[in-house]
């Protein structure tokens, strides 16, 4: 990658260690994008943000720059551990919750704005399409490459620091108009949210950089919102689009087989204890929707819902929020469903969820059961 | 992509990894059941796999693996990707992407020097 003379000067350490970290990050990211020079990014989005993700290495790190490093460019952040309102009502200990306010400090001080949602799309106005951007939250990437008009890397969280420090990213292939690499074909007949969550971590897999999809149009937004979801979890692929001619790019089918198989690997449980929506976060829309599809009746047993803060506060301006809660739902702001210290298997035997990427997680990390179901069925099935 | 000089002995992938998702970031110790690599820890290898895979915050976690000295000593993917690179270069475990032939030669139990900066990979078989 072709550095400019101060860009090389920083590298060499002559603007500080932290300048010198950053440009090595970004060296590095350049090395792997082949990109051949860095260009300006006007919004960056961090992740590393819960503590139940980077641990006390990720804490100590942060508390150890916070103090002499400052962001560049606008600079938005993912989802923490857990909602301040309510943190006292589990059990997840008074070091989890110090940590991760050093986080949340550490954070603010380097100019950040502590937003801890991820899906920047949903709740902050969007750039002019063609704008260069620095995601780190995956779905989010995708959802930026795909539906948004912008561009960027799929970015590491050190690279999208880098980002924020030097309002700089390197021009990879995602930042240019990369052709789709690989067609995948949705052959699944009426494919709901949870189907399309399993086509994005299918694509993941088999495709490098961006996916054409091919056999259905362009779903809604809480489809198009599982396939980045999903797409994020399994791959290193940044972007997918629709229509397209897939002829001469290698093709795959994403039947019914391939979904059983993906079924096969990630539902773990026959039913679950609670119920978990919003991995990625519940728009506003989002909301209003399951309100509506609510319709009166309450799940049988609790739901957690997870969303951004200004999305819970609408919920609550408007009457939602109490809507809700005599649904049985739970709102959670600042957290997401993966990686919560909220659901632990300490508490939780095993979860119902319509998200492939919140299924990834809540089996992997949280070591919880998992049983896989759309946010039709869960209705039809768990609400009384 | 990191330079750096490394030995050790292979630890031999065939799938790709999720560091945020599989790997343990205290312990270095493989916990998805699924894996090849389930139940190894990674500690001191020279880690051969095909490329990392997932969530971006998988970079934190490789440097959490070097700060608890669990990491392995050096990394070679055969396709690059940010998590992996960046996570690397912060932790300054050396990193590279190897041609097919030297992957083939990288198999299981095998000791390797490595070295980045220069491009040299010997394997005693």
């Amino acid at each position: 990658m072709q550095l400019t003379p101060d860009e090389e000067a920083a590298l060499s350490g002559r603007h500080g260690d932290i300048m010198q970290m950053a440009y090595r990050i970004l060296a590095a990211t350049g090395e792997a994008t082949g990109a051949e020079k860095l260009v300006p990014v006007e919004w960056v989005h961090l992740s590393g943000v819960n503590y139940n993700t980077i641990g006390d290495a990720g804490e100590e790190f942060l508390r150890s720059i916070r103090d002499r490093a400052r962001v560049r460019v606008r600079t938005t952040l993912n989802p923490m551990g857990f909602d301040i309102d309510s943190v006292g009502s589990y059990d997840i200990g008074e070091e989890f919750v110090r940590k991760q306010r050093s986080i949340q400090e550490s954070y603010a001080m380097m100019g950040v704005e502590t937003s801890f949602s991820c899906v920047p799309y949903d709740i902050f106005p969007m750039p002019r399409p063609g704008s260069q951007v620095a995601f780190a939250e995956s779905n989010a990437a995708i959802h930026a490459n795909s539906l948004d008009g912008l561009h960027t890397n799929k970015e590491s969280a050190f690279s999208a620091l880098a980002s924020a420090l030097t309002g700089k990213s390197p021009y990879g292939p995602l930042r240019q108009d990369m052709p789709p690499d690989t067609a995948v074909e949705m052959a699944v007949p009426d494919p709901t949210e949870l189907e399309w969550g399993m086509l994005g971590y299918f694509a993941g897999r088999v495709c490098e950089g961006h996916a054409g999809i091919c056999g259905a149009e362009r779903p809604d937004s809480r489809d198009c919102k599982a396939i980045c979801g999903g797409m994020g979890t399994s791959g290193t692929c940044g972007r997918f689009s629709f229509g397209g001619d897939p002829s001469g790019r290698e093709k795959v089918e994403f039947g019914p087989a391939e979904a059983a198989g993906i079924r096969d690997e990630l539902n773990t449980a026959e039913n679950g204890d609670v119920i978990i929506l919003g991995s990625p976060q519940l728009s506003f829309g989002e909301i209003s929707n399951l309100v509506a599809m609510l319709g009166g009746r309450r799940f049988a047993k609790r739901c957690m819902v997870f969303c951004p803060r200004v999305v819970k506060a609408r919920a609550a301006a408007v009457g939602y929020l109490d809507v809700l809660e005599r649904a049985n739902c739970t709102l959670l702001a600042d957290c997401c469903a993966c990686l919560t210290p909220l659901v632990s298997a300490e508490t939780t035997d095993s979860v119902t969820t319509n998200s492939i990427k919140g299924a990834y997680y809540l089996g992997h990390s949280n070591g919880v059961g998992v049983c896989l179901k759309s946010l039709n069925r869960i209705i039809r099935e768990e609400t009384i | 992509m990191v330079g750096g000089r490394a030995r050790g002995t292979v630890m031999r992938s065939f799938r790709p990894i999720n560091f945020l998702g599989m790997i343990d970031k205290r312990t270095g110790m493989v916990g998805d059941k699924s894996h090849d690599l389930h139940g190894r820890r990674l500690a001191g290898s020279i880690l051969v796999f095909p490329n990392g895979s997932g969530s971006s915050v998988g970079a934190y976690t490789i440097h959490s693996l070097h700060s608890q000295g669990v990491a392995p000593a050096a990394m070679i993917c055969e396709r690059a990707d940010l998590t992996v690179a960046t996570g690397c270069a912060v932790a300054g475990i050396p990193m590279a992407v190897a041609t097919k032939s030297e992957m083939e030669v990288l198999h299981e139990g095998a000791r390797a020097l490595v070295d980045t900066d220069t491009g040299i990979l010997e394997v005693e078989s």
